[in-house]
Order: structure tokens, then C-alpha cells, then sequence
């Protein structure tokens, strides 16, 4: 086959909605978005565990302990299943780490505002892991077979996450005063950044033409942006709280709330390296890999000394 | 053996099965990386099993599995194809005819 037939048969399988596995013959192009996507994916769940991590020696229970725990113990698992989905693509693990590092590759910015009260808890469940689900489900039908199988997975453990950040919101916002204004400020410091996760605007997304092509985008960025807006406010009425947006408005015509603009300056600038815990964020994580070195090595060391035993017993 | 060398290997990757109940296959849940068997054991408990998703585990290194080219999926299930009298539909019989 040449390489024209073999891209004509990677686009029939496009146009007939049909999975491509990993060693199916792909586009370069193709390959090199897949792998910059589901990397930044997956180092935003690794980055993701920091800001609640935070938390867990300070929760106000061991019952809400206990749940955090479990949630970072899950936003880990799902690192690694995206790790394992890119790797299928032909980059080594270490290598993502190193791009990671260098800030070659990104991670979601929404990782980079402080959790500073409890109440974050509360607000990164039910908005950020709330956001995230609104862009994951629909990428459990992504062209990429392994892609979309961590996603599937992904998708049935968030769900949780999503409920339990909602139950604290829902535990302050009934409870004192001081409670419930917590959870207001809480509120009105993730609300921006929680819309920002969807990325620029659509005007200023290139790249989505051919990323819903590929089917490794199935919706706008402003497309899902309204529907998080459209459900998330009926959930702030629940809680009796205000979402911190005077433009917030329903509009009989579109069926829709319209709603105020994000600070895209704030989201560039974050982009770029300065938002409030960005180098913090990254040096735990260099931290982390570097001073975890000698305990891949040692591991390996073992596994090599004992089977070195097993061969000489065998002879 | 030098220093260097062994700070750039990678603990090898493994396939992870997981039986969901007893009865029933072992199926392909993911993959990931430990130095060895039992660390994969373990480490494929905590990845894929947080939720009761299984009752057994087996773990392959990746590198022993040995899979077909998708560049030959014609020939080798095409042939399949055209041999629909495998399937019990094929046959035309009379509808009053039960147990069958």
C-alpha cells in the first residue's frame, strides 16, 4: 500500500465513525496532536492532585478525609491510565515527565489558582471536576481506541468526585454564617477559572476544525462552555448561593443563560508561567521525580538481582 | 554497568487482565509500569481494582505479547465473509417446525 491508500483508509474509518488502534497506520499529524492532548490530560491529573492534597492532613473529619483521600488516590489512576493511552503512541514515559518538567508540555491552568479554605474542596469538586466531566464524556467516543477507553473509565469514576465536592458545598452552605460565606468566596474565586477550562474562545481556537475531524474533539469550546454555564447555575440556586456574574442572564429566544466574559488576559498570562502557583506546582513535581530516582533504580535492582538468583539455581 | 545506563531505563511495561467475577474471562483492563511481576500485582490492584472491578489478576510484560497486523486483517478474516452458511440463520425451514 502507499502511503496515499493507506491515508484514504485512515479516512474512511474517519467518515465511518470506526476506532483506530495503536498500531494502525495514522497521520503524523494525527499522532503528534493525540500525544500533546492526552499527555497535558494527563499530567493535569497528576498537577491536579497537588492543590487538594493540600487538604488532606487539614480536612474537618476523618469521614471527609477518608473521600479525600480516595479522590487523589483516583486522580492518580487516572494519570496513569492517560500515561499508558500516550505511551501506545510511541512516547516513553520518562520522556513525558522531562516535557512536563521542562514546560515543554502544559497541564490544565485551572491548577495554578491556591486552594486556600476548606470550602475549595467543596468548589474543585462541584466546578473544576464539574468542567472536566462536561469535556470528558463526550471524548469517550474519541477516534482513539485507547484514548477513549481511559476516558470511559475516567468518566464512571468523576462522577463521584463531582458529588462529593457538591455534598461539601452544599454542608457549608447550610450551615453558619461564617460557613456559608466561605462557600460564597469560595465560589467567587473558582467560577472564572472553572469557565476558562474550556479553552479560548472559539474564534481563537484553530485547531478545532480539524480536532473534530479527527474526532478527538466533539464539541466547541463554546459549545460546552454553555452547557457547563446552563446546568451549573440551577445547581448555585440549589445551594443558594451567587454566581459571581452580573451579565448572568436567561434568554427566552436562545434557551440558553447569557453570561459575562472571562478574563482572557488572566488565562494567557497563566499560560505563559505567571499565575499564582505555577513554579510551585512544577517544583513539587521535580521534586518529586528527582528525589524519587533512587527508588526506581533500587527497584530495579532488586528485580534484576532476583532473577539473576533464579537463572543460577535453574543452571 | 554504568550509572548512567541504569538511571535511563524504564521499570518495563505490563499488560493487566482482570477477572470481574468468578466465571468469567479475564479481560484486558489497561497497562503500566512496575519493576517487576509482583510489583505489577500490586500496583494493578491499586490501578484497576479501586472499585471492586475484580477478582483475580494476571499481569504479561508487554513485550511478550505477540499480535497480528492490522495490515493483514483482510486476509485474515475476510475469508470469513462469504461463508455465511456458518451461521444457523442461513437455513430456510418451515416455521412450524420448534425446538430447532
Amino acid at each position: 500500500m502507499t502511503v496515499h491508500s493507506f491515508q484514504e483508509h485512515f479516512d474512511e474509518k474517519m467518515d465511518k465513525d470506526q476506532a483506530i488502534e495503536a498500531k494502525d497506520w495514522m497521520p503524523d499529524d494525527y499522532r503528534k496532536t493525540l500525544i500533546r492532548q492526552i499527555a497535558q490530560h494527563a499530567h493535569s491529573e497528576i498537577v491536579g492532585m497537588l492543590p487538594e492534597g493540600n487538604w488532606i492532613t487539614r480536612a474537618p473529619n476523618l469521614r471527609r478525609k477518608a473521600i479525600l483521600l480516595a479522590k487523589v488516590q483516583d486522580e492518580a489512576g487516572h494519570g496513569l491510565y492517560l500515561y499508558s493511552a500516550a505511551e501506545s503512541l510511541g512516547i516513553s514515559r520518562d520522556d513525558m515527565m522531562e516535557q512536563l518538567h521542562s514546560g515543554k508540555q502544559k497541564y490544565s491552568s485551572i491548577f495554578n489558582y491556591p486552594t486556600i479554605s476548606w470550602a475549595d474542596m467543596g468548589a474543585v469538586g462541584w466546578l473544576v471536576d464539574g468542567a472536566a466531566i462536561m469535556n470528558q464524556v463526550p471524548l469517550c467516543r474519541t477516534s482513539y481506541g485507547p484514548y477513549a477507553r481511559a476516558m470511559v473509565r475516567i468518566c464512571k469514576e468523576e462522577s463521584f468526585h463531582q458529588r462529593q465536592g457538591y455534598e461539601i458545598m452544599l454542608t457549608l452552605a447550610n450551615g453558619t454564617e461564617m460557613q456559608k460565606k466561605m462557600a460564597q468566596d469560595s465560589l467567587n474565586r473558582w467560577w472564572w477559572p472553572s469557565l476558562m477550562m474550556f479553552g479560548p474562545p472559539d474564534a481563537d481556537s484553530p485547531h478545532t476544525e480539524q480536532s473534530m475531524r479527527w474526532r478527538i474533539k466533539r464539541f466547541t469550546n463554546d459549545e460546552l462552555r454553555q452547557r457547563f454555564v446552563d446546568v451549573t447555575v440551577e445547581q448555585a440556586r440549589i445551594l443558594g448561593l451567587t454566581i459571581p456574574d452580573k451579565d448572568l442572564k436567561w434568554n427566552e429566544a436562545t434557551g440558553h443563560y447569557d453570561f459575562g466574559t472571562p478574563d482572557w488576559n488572566e488565562f494567557y498570562n497563566i499560560l505563559k508561567g505567571n499565575g499564582p502557583c505555577n513554579k510551585e506546582r512544577l517544583d513539587v513535581r521535580r521534586k518529586a521525580w528527582e528525589e524519587g530516582q533512587w527508588v526506581r533504580e533500587a527497584a530495579l535492582a532488586y528485580s534484576d538481582k532476583r532473577r539473576q538468583r533464579k537463572e543460577k539455581k535453574a543452571a | 554497568m554504568s550509572q548512567k545506563a541504569d538511571s535511563k531505563r524504564e521499570w518495563p511495561l505490563w499488560e493487566v487482565f482482570i477477572r470481574s467475577k468468578a466465571g468469567l474471562d479475564h479481560k484486558h483492563a489497561g497497562s503500566l509500569h512496575a519493576a517487576d511481576a509482583d510489583m505489577a500485582i500490586e500496583n494493578a490492584r491499586d490501578v484497576y481494582t479501586r472499585r471492586m472491578e475484580g477478582i483475580s489478576i494476571w499481569v504479561v510484560e508487554s513485550k511478550y505479547i505477540h499480535a497480528s497486523d492490522p495490515g493483514d486483517a483482510e486476509i485474515l478474516y475476510e475469508p470469513a465473509n462469504d461463508k455465511i452458511y456458518r451461521h444457523p440463520t442461513f437455513y430456510n425451514l418451515p416455521d412450524e417446525l420448534t425446538h430447532m
